[in-house]
Parts: C-alpha cells; sequence; structure tokens
C-alpha cells in the first residue's frame, strides 16, 4: 500500500486495462450460449467487482491485523479506506447481478444462495462502517474496526465461497464442482477476463489511495 | 473399394447434415447488430465515460501530489 501510494506507473496500467477491457469485452468472440446470449460479456464487467471486492477485503484485513500488531494508526488508515471501495464493489456487484439476473434468471432476486450470501455480507460491512462512525475515541475505533473486520472477512469466506456451494444455486460452478472449470470459461472470455480483474482492483485501490492520502493530509494539517 | 466409397459418402453426408442442423438452430446473438457497425457507438460512448472518471482521478491524483508537496516543504 505504501509502494502503491508512491509509485505512479500503475495507474497508467489501470487505464490501459480498462480500455482494453471495454474494447476487448464488446468485440472479442464469446461462446454462443443459450438463455445468456450476448449477456455474457457483463462477465467482464460484473464479476470482477466481486474479484475485486474480496482482494480490497483481504488487503484489509492485512493491515487490520498489522495495525493491531503495531498500533500504528496509518494501517488503521489503509484498512478503512479499502473496506470503504471494497463495499463500493461490493455495492455494484450486487445491483450489476440483479440487472443481468433479471434477464438470465427471470427477476432480479431469486433468493439465490449466493445472492443472498452476499447480501448478508454487505451488511456485515455496512455494520463496520456504522460502528467505526459511532465511536469516539480515536484508539477505541481503530481497535474495534480492525478486531470486527477480522471477523467479517472470516465470516465472508464460507458466507460465499462455501456455503453457496453446498446447496443449488443459479451461480455457475456452485451446487457441485467450483466454477472457472473448462466448461465454464473458454480461452476467448480469459483472455479479456483475467486483465479485466486486475484491471477493476486496481481501480478500487487507485480510488481507495486517493482516499487515504486526502484523509492523511487532514491529519497533517491538525497536528500543525 | 465400393465400401471405403460408401462410407466417405455417409460421412460427407453426415457432415454436411451437421453443418445445415448447426447453422440452423445456432443461438441468437446480436450479429446483425454488430453487422452494422453500431458496435462501434456503443464501445464509443462507454470509452467516453470511462475517459471522464479516469481523468477526474488523474486530476484529484496531481492535485493531491501538489497538497502534500507544499505541506511537506512547510515541515
Amino acid at each position: 500500500m505504501k509502494y502503491l501510494i508512491k509509485a505512479y506507473w500503475w495507474k497508467p496500467l489501470t487505464v490501459f486495462l480498462l480500455i482494453y477491457t471495454v474494447i476487448g469485452g464488446f468485440l472479442m468472440p464469446v461462446p454462443r450460449l443459450p438463455i445468456l446470449n450476448e449477456t455474457i460479456r457483463i462477465l467482464h464487467f460484473h464479476v470482477p467487482m466481486w474479484f475485486g471486492m474480496i482482494i480490497m477485503f483481504a488487503f484489509s484485513v492485512f493491515y487490520s491485523l498489522k495495525y493491531l500488531s503495531t498500533k500504528n494508526f496509518i494501517y488503521d488508515l489503509y484498512a478503512e479506506h479499502l473496506v470503504n471501495a471494497g463495499v463500493l464493489f461490493g455495492i455494484l456487484g450486487i445491483i450489476s447481478g440483479m440487472v443481468w439476473a433479471n434477464f438470465t434468471w427471470g427477476e432480479p432476486w431469486s433468493n439465490d444462495p449466493k445472492q443472498n450470501a452476499s447480501a448478508i455480507s454487505l451488511l456485515i460491512y455496512f455494520a463496520l462502517i456504522i460502528l467505526r462512525g459511532s465511536l469516539q475515541n480515536d484508539h477505541q475505533r481503530a481497535r474495534m474496526g480492525a478486531v470486527y473486520n477480522t471477523f467479517a472477512f472470516a465470516v465472508l469466506i464460507p458466507l460465499i465461497f462455501v456455503l453457496p456451494r453446498m446447496t443449488d444455486s443459479l451461480h455457475p460452478g456452485n451446487g457441485g464442482n467450483p466454477a472457472f472449470g473448462q466448461y465454464d470459461l473458454d480461452s476467448d472470455l480469459r483472455m479479456v477476463f483475467y486483465p479485466a480483474v486486475l484491471g477493476w482492483t486496481l481501480l478500487g485501490f487507485w480510488i481507495a489511495t486517493l482516499q487515504i492520502r486526502s484523509v492523511n493530509l487532514q491529519k497533517q494539517l491538525d497536528y500543525e | 473399394m465400393n465400401k471405403i466409397i460408401r462410407l466417405l459418402f455417409f460421412f460427407f453426408f453426415f457432415l454436411g447434415h451437421q453443418i445445415i442442423v448447426r447453422s440452423q438452430s445456432q443461438i441468437e446473438m446480436a450479429d446483425d447488430f454488430r453487422g452494422e457497425g453500431k458496435i462501434y457507438v456503443v464501445i464509443m460512448v462507454v470509452l467516453l465515460i470511462l475517459a471522464g472518471i479516469f481523468l477526474t482521478l488523474f486530476w484529484f491524483d496531481r492535485r493531491l501530489s501538489q497538497l502534500e508537496k507544499q505541506i511537506g516543504d512547510k515541515k
């Protein structure tokens, strides 16, 4: 994170990857599948939201634990804003998923296990943001936030990755074997999908670093 | 020899039959839309919006760098 804040090269890379995602995502050949038809291209925009969210939450937990062991407030700042950016991605993911589901599954919310689980996990993270906002003491806020964040992530993993696979789900790769098998994602899709995941994730980190830097500036002004 | 010709005949008959069946039962995609070149309009619009977002992000980035430099100089 400290490196990302200082370095600049990954910002043009983000721009390049996302432009490639849009051009490639709309123009590259895609498998012709029933029901999905042309909407399979949403894969390059909806799924990276969730990948980005998970990656940002994982980094956030890393910094929360680092805060708890060092009590350095900068790590708490990283953790807080990575969660904020991750929640933004999660909200976008759930709304884009509902738009997609309305076309393919017939209704925006079909109580699919994965839909419900991701809604619950978003609520858990909303609670984290509210908890942080309600505490006045800096040390208390940082410590509670870090502990809650760690537990929230520990709940998120089974909610999103384990429980939907134990029942029948409309999401591909659930109710049985994991997604990204050879039938789910062909090589044409992978050509765009992996750069798309990287690009969108970097965009989330970019947003987070901007917020971290501005809050850091404010803190420096307050100390003077 | 006769047998081979007959086998080949059946093979090509089957192949041709498959091609016809496959092309008829092809899944509906936005092929016409692409053929007319309208997809490029969509891509242009999305890229324009993305460009606007990126310009804003770069602008914020530069502004923050300037402020960081100013505060650093002060100290």
